[in-house]
């Protein structure tokens, strides 16, 4: 009786331990089985390089080449602004402020990322979007811009405590070291910690294109949402997630407009995929 | 000639005091000795004297520290301090840098840009600290491959390339064998022609071998100071006595 117990427990356990694999795996299975659909009446390279998203004209397009290049630039401004703030703000919360500040910095970090993405997206509509506007002469502030800021601000709590996390965890005996030979503090942090830390700093930049990539609704907002090929960051693109969350409601079940927004999913699996490896391999890269 | 000037020296973490005024002097050339057991204050005065001890931030510190008759706190740049009076640690603690860029290092960060000037000075500063003949064919490897008393040596070595007028170490032979030992003692008999250095110990045998003048520390107290083999075959206090026949610590 008590054998029969453990077993049962023992395989639960198990159970639970691969649902989490099992999970990916249907997912995947569901997302290539829909999505995969498409390519029966659809050539593999025109979705891909397609340069037009008409997906109700008749006939339709499905081109995507549009939306990978509007996540690509959103991304792209994204973490070009978050990076070097992140960074900053890492080393500074780390190293330079006095203990009772960096308790707030902090929890004013962790409090960034509890804000819900959609609050942000409606405070980007009714602050930054007017300001773009108005400082760039646009017709729209709605933009690729106005993304790639508020993407910014999104990714920022990942970058940040990820780097700080990296940069506490480089051996005091370094800095020790590098000050008893007379650097200044600024020479240290430039010449050892971030050296030391890069790893570190490498994985959170791509978990923090990995954030940005897969968010969805404060950019279907704030970006303009026009499917064409993007030539500046003054300009309304859309995305491949906000592609999906703005036309799934209307695609008819089975149609081919369905299957194409499927098979976007598998093009978002995929990167977000290679990016989350590629994170995992900084953050489990050895110093030599 | 007095090198270093100490006056009324005290040092307290979290109000807890851990040096208690001190007074000493450190002269030009010789090997000042401190010995005591542990929690006597011993590594807390030697970091105060390059004022590495402020990155403890509950640190404090009154008294007086002259170096050349200037007051290390008020008259002297800490980052010029720290170049003037270096600092060997316990442990052997390479950066994570190549043989070469370890050495290198201060030098770069004080300004030195030339690769011959950054050579020259690499292996002037490899040969005083007598590990040049080791590593001479391997520069390029980094720190961390070498044995434990070679990067004991070539942390001598970073500290002598930024050209300090002072050398103190923090039980630098700690962790070594005592082969090792024997080389930086050496290294340290050697040095001796060019800078002024302190060696704090838990040794109290590496004291008697090489230090001219020994000081006894006890609770952060200076129990006793003298020429070495005073200190040794009859010192003037009871508690030195017990220390180093072995009868406490």
């Amino acid at each position: 009786m008590k054998r029969a117990f453990e077993y049962f427990i023992e395989k639960l356990i198990l159970l639970s331990g691969i649902a989490s694999i099992i999970f990916v795996i249907l997912i995947f299975i569901f997302l290539l089985r829909e999505g995969l659909s498409l390519f029966a009446a659809t050539n593999p390279l025109e979705f891909l390089f397609g340069r037009n998203w008409y997906p109700i004209s008749d006939p339709p397009q499905f081109g995507i080449l549009p939306l990978i290049l509007g996540s690509l630039l959103v991304t792209l401004g994204a973490i070009i602004i978050a990076v070097p703030l992140g960074i900053a703000a890492a080393v500074y919360v780390a190293e330079i402020a006095p203990l009772w500040l960096r308790d707030i910095l902090k929890s004013g970090i962790e409090l960034l990322a509890a804000i819900p993405s959609i609050v942000l997206g409606f405070i980007g509509i009714a602050t930054l979007a007017p300001m773009l506007k108005a400082v760039f002469h646009l017709p729209s502030g709605l933009t690729a811009l106005a993304g790639s800021i508020m993407l910014a601000f999104m990714a920022m709590p990942t970058i940040v405590s990820i780097i700080e996390d990296s940069i506490v965890s480089v051996p005091k005996s370094y800095k020790e070291g590098s000050l008893a030979l007379g650097a200044t503090h600024w020479q240290t942090i430039y010449k050892v910690i971030l050296p030391a830390a890069s790893s570190g700093i490498l994985a959170a930049i791509m978990l923090g294109i990995g954030r940005v990539v897969g968010e969805t609704m404060a950019v279907l907002m704030i970006t303009g949402n026009a499917a064409v090929l993007p030539t500046s960051f003054l300009q309304p693109v859309r995305t491949l997630t906000a592609t999906i969350a703005a036309e799934m409601g209307e695609a008819v079940a089975g149609s081919s407009h369905y299957y194409a927004l499927f098979a976007i999913g598998i093009v978002l699996f995929v990167i977000s995929f290679v990016i989350n490896l590629l994170a995992d391999m900084f953050l489990h890269r050895k110093v030599k | 000639m007095v090198k270093v000037k100490i006056n009324n020296l005290s040092v307290w973490y979290n109000n807890q005091p851990a040096v208690k005024n001190i007074s000493l002097e450190v002269k030009t050339n010789e090997i000042l000795g401190v010995i005591g057991p542990s929690n006597s204050g011993k590594t807390s005065f030697l970091k105060t004297l390059n004022r590495l001890n402020e990155l403890y931030p509950n640190s404090r510190t009154t008294g007086e520290v002259l170096l050349d008759g200037l007051d290390i706190f008020k008259q002297v740049d800490k980052h010029l301090l720290r170049k003037r009076v270096g600092i060997v640690f316990a442990l052997p603690l390479p950066l994570p840098l190549s043989i070469f860029d370890n050495i290198a290092y201060g030098p770069r960060m004080h300004g030195i840009k030339s690769r011959k000037k950054l050579q020259e000075i690499v292996e002037r500063s490899l040969r005083s600290a007598a590990i040049w003949d080791e590593v001479k064919d391997r520069l390029p490897v980094n720190a961390f491959k070498l044995s434990g008393g070679q990067q004991q040596r070539l942390c001598i070595a970073r500290t002598l390339a930024v050209e300090p007028e002072v050398i103190l170490y923090d039980e630098p032979c700690s962790g070594l064998d005592p082969i090792s030992t024997l080389r930086i003692e050496e290294a340290m008999r050697e040095l001796k022609k060019n800078y002024t250095q302190v060696l704090v110990t838990n040794n109290v045998k590496q004291a008697a071998r090489v230090s001219d003048r020994t000081a006894y520390f006890l609770m952060g107290e200076m129990i006793e100071i003298g020429e070495t083999k005073d200190v040794f075959t009859r010192p003037a206090d009871k508690r030195t006595d017990d220390y180093i026949t072995g009868r406490f610590g």
